[in-house]
């Protein structure tokens, strides 16, 4: 029993993580329709500048310049590289493969730089643990929970409330109908990939806090288990990207926590587990958990 | 915003406008017309004749198409607009309402109405409810539904709520791109209601449509497109008077043309002289007809 608690502790902590890195997924694509590849080197991108700071401007500050700057990073990707082409809608393609190669360079100048390390981000939980009722749990794992929610709570009442998040759906629904009513759309997506930049700067601290070694090359890729939660949460539904994380950080940790009764699936089999659920979801339901089509009546 | 500056400093002037699709497509050719202040008027023509690309070119959108004014100017009062951003339409006070309502219908009808006072910036809350008690007062439907999403109303409603959208900017210029398109009759008639409220608390209006009875019992004055050029123009009712825009437009068989001209498929290219040859009702002394123009180029 303490096993399975564990166990679900584990699946919630890092279901908030794939959270943000599902979030930034779900909010560019809102914004651009474009499905961020580099989204991976984005998050290791911040998770290096925490490292490399650390020392220096405590953890806080690096933390602070490593959000500030991959979101900026983000933004120069979106206004420079991507949307050189103008206010086009008809594009989105085209820089969704843009972003593979703009991945491909900025993860091999960090794979340079940090080589074979495991870099320490310095967060100020170390390897503490909790009791927390009958199960033990990292105080890492219940940090990343509360600040997941709470920045998440944040990010939907943006949505909700500022003229940005109405800006940001109006857009997704009707460009032009956005446009006509007046709406900046370049500033509003290139401040939507700044966020989604800043939400995956922040995943990565968790990512490489304990019980995880630390930071290493391979970090980043962790995105990509993100991915699928954001696909089958419906892609274009931050809640939906919600669910679909939570599922998938639980699936994760429940195949992992009992590895041993399911060796028949092959040793690693949480490595795939999300794939797995993702193409079962599909199977169902093809548009995913939130992607049904928005009611319209004709 | 400064006191209301002189009427002739609040008129829409396209001038001599010439708009290109991708570079190729030739969509308008020369074209002028004046939308005076507090004033309606109309722009009839059929498919294809560009009275859309017109509205795009005024509100800013041509680019989302593909498409850029190659000649001429558009000013709004002192205000260039051709080759802006609609941002800068809708400050200068002109607003689209699009073909086929163009509600975002995930969102509720509140966040719609929210949603058209985007261009604008920050207003004041008193501003915003100004605007909000003249949209729920023209459309008290809408007040009954704040909170469903703008997909479930009905075609008429969701019409209502294209047209409330775009008067939260409090636009002193609207361009309505076929309201009565796919609506029953009596939400025809409840629109042009709407159309004549609007105008008369100061706003002028652009009135693109197929609909040429409704749009012309609204108009103070009218044009006819024809491929891409300004083929008649003139009051409104003397417009409707003549054979020309009765046979094409109101679907009405004249007694003293031809009756096989009204079985003809209407405004092809190839046969435009039947328009310039037909004998004209009398009184059509204010209507200026477009001069000596050549037919047979590239039809948008």
């Amino acid at each position: 029993m303490t096993t399975f608690l564990d166990n679900i502790f584990n699946g919630l902590a890092l279901g908030a993580v794939y959270a943000l890195v599902a979030l930034g997924f779900v909010i560019i694509f809102k914004a651009s329709g474009v499905m961020n590849f580099a989204h991976g080197s984005l998050l290791l991108l911040g998770g290096y500048l925490t490292a490399v700071f650390h020392d220096d401007l405590g953890f806080a500050g690096a933390l602070a310049v490593a959000v500030l700057v991959t979101a900026a990073v983000a933004g120069a990707m979106d206004r420079f590289l991507l949307h050189a082409g103008g206010t086009d809608p008809h594009t989105a393609h085209v820089q969704t493969i843009v972003t593979i190669g703009v991945d491909i360079v900025i993860l091999t100048d960090l794979s340079r730089r940090i080589g074979g390390d495991l870099l320490s981000l310095g967060d100020p939980w170390g390897d503490s643990v909790s009791g927390l009722g009958p199960v033990t749990v990292a105080d890492s794992r219940i940090a990343a929970i509360v600040v997941s929610t709470v920045v998440i709570a944040g990010v939907f009442a943006l949505f909700r409330y500022t003229s940005w998040g109405l800006s940001l759906r109006a857009s997704a629904e009707d460009v032009e109908a956005a446009a006509l009513m007046g709406v900046r759309l370049v500033r509003i997506r290139t401040l939507a990939w700044c966020l989604a930049g800043a939400l995956a700067a922040l995943a990565a601290v968790f990512l490489a806090a304990f019980p995880a070694p630390g930071l290493e090359r391979t970090t980043g890729q962790i995105a990509l288990k993100a991915f699928p939660a954001a696909i089958l949460g419906g892609m274009a539904s931050p809640p939906g990207a919600l669910a679909g994380s939570l599922l998938i950080g639980l699936t994760e940790a429940l195949v992992a926590g009992y590895q041993s009764d399911l060796h028949i699936l092959g040793e690693g089999f949480g490595d795939v587990a999300p794939y797995a659920v993702m193409v079962l979801v599909l199977l169902v339901r093809p548009t995913g958990l939130f992607g049904g089509k928005a009611a319209v009546r004709v | 915003m400064p006191e209301a500056p002189p009427d002739e400093e609040r008129a829409l002037r396209v001038e001599g406008l010439d708009v290109t699709y991708g570079r190729a497509l030739s969509a308008l050719r020369s074209v002028s017309l004046t939308v005076p202040h507090g004033t309606v008027v109309a722009l009839l023509g059929a498919n294809g004749a560009g009275k859309t690309t017109l509205l795009r070119a005024v509100s800013g959108t041509l680019r989302l198409h593909r498409g850029a004014v190659t000649a001429g100017r558009i000013r709004y009062g002192t205000t260039e607009l051709d080759g802006r951003d609609p941002v800068a339409a809708v400050r200068a006070g002109v607003v689209q309402v699009p073909e086929g309502r163009r509600v975002f219908a995930g969102l509720t009808v509140d966040e719609n109405l929210r949603s058209g006072g985007l261009g604008l910036g920050r207003r004041r809350p008193a501003q915003v409810a100004e605007a909000r008690d003249r949209v729920f007062t023209l459309f008290p439907r809408l007040a009954e539904r704040t909170r469903q999403a703008a997909g479930l109303l009905s075609g008429g409603e969701q019409q209502m709520l294209a047209i409330g959208r775009a008067l939260m900017a409090a636009p002193r210029l609207l361009l309505l791109d076929e309201p009565s398109l796919g609506l029953a009759p009596q939400m025809v008639y409840r629109i042009a209601e709407v159309v004549r409220e609007i105008n008369a608390q100061g706003t002028a209006v652009l009135l693109v449509e197929q609909n040429a009875g409704m749009a012309l019992s609204l108009a103070d004055t009218a044009h006819v497109l024809e491929v891409g050029e300004v083929r008649l123009s003139g009051p409104a009712d003397e417009l409707a008077r003549t054979d020309a825009v009765r046979r094409l437009y109101l679907g009405e068989t004249t007694e003293t043309t031809d009756t096989t001209d009204t079985t003809d498929t209407p405004d092809t290219p190839d046969t435009p002289d039947t328009t310039e040859t037909t004998t004209e009702t009398t009184d059509a002394g204010d209507i200026t007809r477009a001069a000596g123009t050549t037919e047979g180029q590239g039809a948008a």
